[in-house]
């Protein structure tokens, strides 16, 4: 099963990808250097920008058949800075059910969202008192209490130290292949990639080098 | 008779001495505005004394294609100076926003406030029509500069927050919000400063010039919160249809921000005009 299929793409003058699928309910990393395009290519698949040429489609359906709004919602995009909003950590992670219009998530499922990203803080905390870290793993959890089809995430583990990123990526991958959930992530650490990927994107000069090699 | 001439030269000079100090300064800060500073007084001094002559010829020859004609002048080059006065090089559809916006909500208040406030007969008295509607005019063009001013730079400024929301799926109206709602408090805060100040902080210009001419303080008072109110509503109303129509400009028709609208060069340095 195929969630996203890129065909003859070029964006900003960075990106060129002949043909490139990435898998519905499958962890896939893109690694590469900087520069080489893994953002662009992760705000394509949010819609957050369209290609100069090429086609993308999600879920079989090619990017001018779906509002970029409904599309958003079902591929989540977590960008590498976490964006934090005015107000307590609970508001922070029931404003994307807010923006996408979606009803409240209930105190213990913000909760475990919460425990899924290995941040256990009082729900009425003020989010802006939090560390990088902290903020970083918020922003995560806000995408998580969504349940969309797909997470977006690029390096959502930048900012943590080893020991935490290795734990919020194991109970993430747990998590999101229990729910049948697809993440793509940008990630820059090798070991993430080996050990957690399900495939792997290789950007060079933003180029995908193969396509989405299966990791054993 | 002289004397008269005399005097009001040397203290307009004074005047000119005094904002010559103020270019002085300026410059001595290192604030580069002098050039800004000169040039709008320079301008200021030929557009007051052509109007005046303008004037003085329209309200001896009262007929409303003249008063419509000097209502559209006004108009035009308000929304002239919005543009140029934008930090940045707008966008077409920005431009055709500040239009839209200022000629609707300029026109709606000022034929409310003539035909149903003041009952002017005829509707085209440029004595009254002339002075209200440059009041009119001259407030909604600052509102709506300020608000210009204060969408691009929130556009900008919080680009992140906004893409950070769209990324989880919010429409662009919702993305913006904040940032509308900021454009609104910048744009109002003038007017309503000058409101709350009225009568304590500052005699507003219409009425001094009215008690001067000899109209008793009460009728003075009685335009003066009248004007005001005619003045709250456009610029209110040019301000809100420019900010809701305003910043869907910033995004495409796949809700995605575009910011490439305007030139950043320009708007870091933010050069005159």
């Amino acid at each position: 099963m195929t969630l996203f299929r890129l065909k003859e793409v070029s964006a900003k003058g960075v990106l060129s990808i002949p043909e490139l699928t990435i898998p519905a309910n499958k962890v896939t990393c893109i690694v590469g250097e900087s520069g080489s395009g893994k953002t662009t290519l992760l705000r394509l698949l949010n819609q957050l920008d369209s290609p100069d040429h090429g086609e993308i489609w999600f879920d079989q359906r090619p990017s001018n058949e779906i509002d970029p709004i409904e599309w958003r919602r079902h591929a989540v995009m977590v960008p590498q800075a976490p964006i934090l909003f005015k107000g307590t950590i609970k508001d922070n992670l029931q404003i994307g059910l807010s923006f996408a219009g979606k009803p409240e998530a209930s105190d213990e499922q913000l909760a475990e969202a919460l425990r899924l990203v290995c941040l256990e803080k009082d729900l009425e905390q003020d989010a802006a008192n939090l560390s990088g870290g902290e903020q970083q793993r918020l922003a995560l959890a806000r995408a998580i209490v969504m349940n969309p089809a797909a997470l977006l995430l690029d390096e959502p583990t930048s900012a943590l130290d080893e020991d935490t990123a290795d734990m919020v990526m194991q109970r993430l991958t747990a998590f999101v292949r229990k729910r049948g959930m697809t993440v793509v992530m940008i990630t820059h650490s090798r070991h993430i990639a080996d050990t957690y990927a399900d495939s792997v994107i290789e950007m060079k000069n933003g180029v995908p080098q193969g396509n989405g090699r299966d990791v054993q | 008779m002289n004397g008269t001439i005399d005097l009001l030269f040397w203290q307009l000079a004074a005047a000119y001495l005094f904002v010559l100090v103020l270019i002085v300064i300026v410059r001595m800060k290192g604030i580069p505005r002098e050039k800004e500073i000169f040039i709008a007084a320079v301008r200021m001094t030929l557009q007051l004394i052509l109007v005046g002559y303008l004037l003085v010829y329209v309200f001896g020859h009262a007929h409303p294609a003249y008063t419509l004609l000097l209502v559209a002048i006004m108009l035009a080059f308000s929304i002239r100076t919005v543009i140029k006065r934008a930090k940045g090089k707008l966008s077409f559809a920005m431009k055709r926003c500040i239009a839209l916006s200022m000629t609707s909500g300029i026109l709606v208040s000022l034929v409310y406030f003539i035909v149903i406030v003041l009952r002017l007969v005829p509707w085209y008295e440029p004595r009254y029509v002339i002075p209200i509607a440059g009041m009119i005019v001259g407030n909604s063009m600052t509102g709506v500069a300020l608000g210009v001013n204060s969408l691009i730079e929130g556009m900008h400024g919080q680009k992140n927050k906004v893409e950070g929301a769209l990324m989880l799926g919010a429409t662009p109206r919702i993305a913006a919000r904040d940032i509308v709602n900021q454009a609104f408090d910048a744009a109002m805060l003038p007017t309503i400063n000058s409101m709350v100040g009225m009568g304590i902080v500052f005699l507003p210009g219409m009425m001094t010039g009215q008690i001067l001419s000899g109209t008793s303080p009460i009728v003075a008072v009685e335009y003066q919160i009248a004007i005001m109110l005619g003045i709250v509503g456009s610029v209110s109303l040019s301000v809100i249809l420019f900010v809701q129509l305003g910043y869907r400009t910033f995004f495409n028709r796949r809700s995605q921000l575009e910011l490439q609208n305007i030139d950043k060069q320009k708007h870091r340095t933010a050069k005159a005009e």
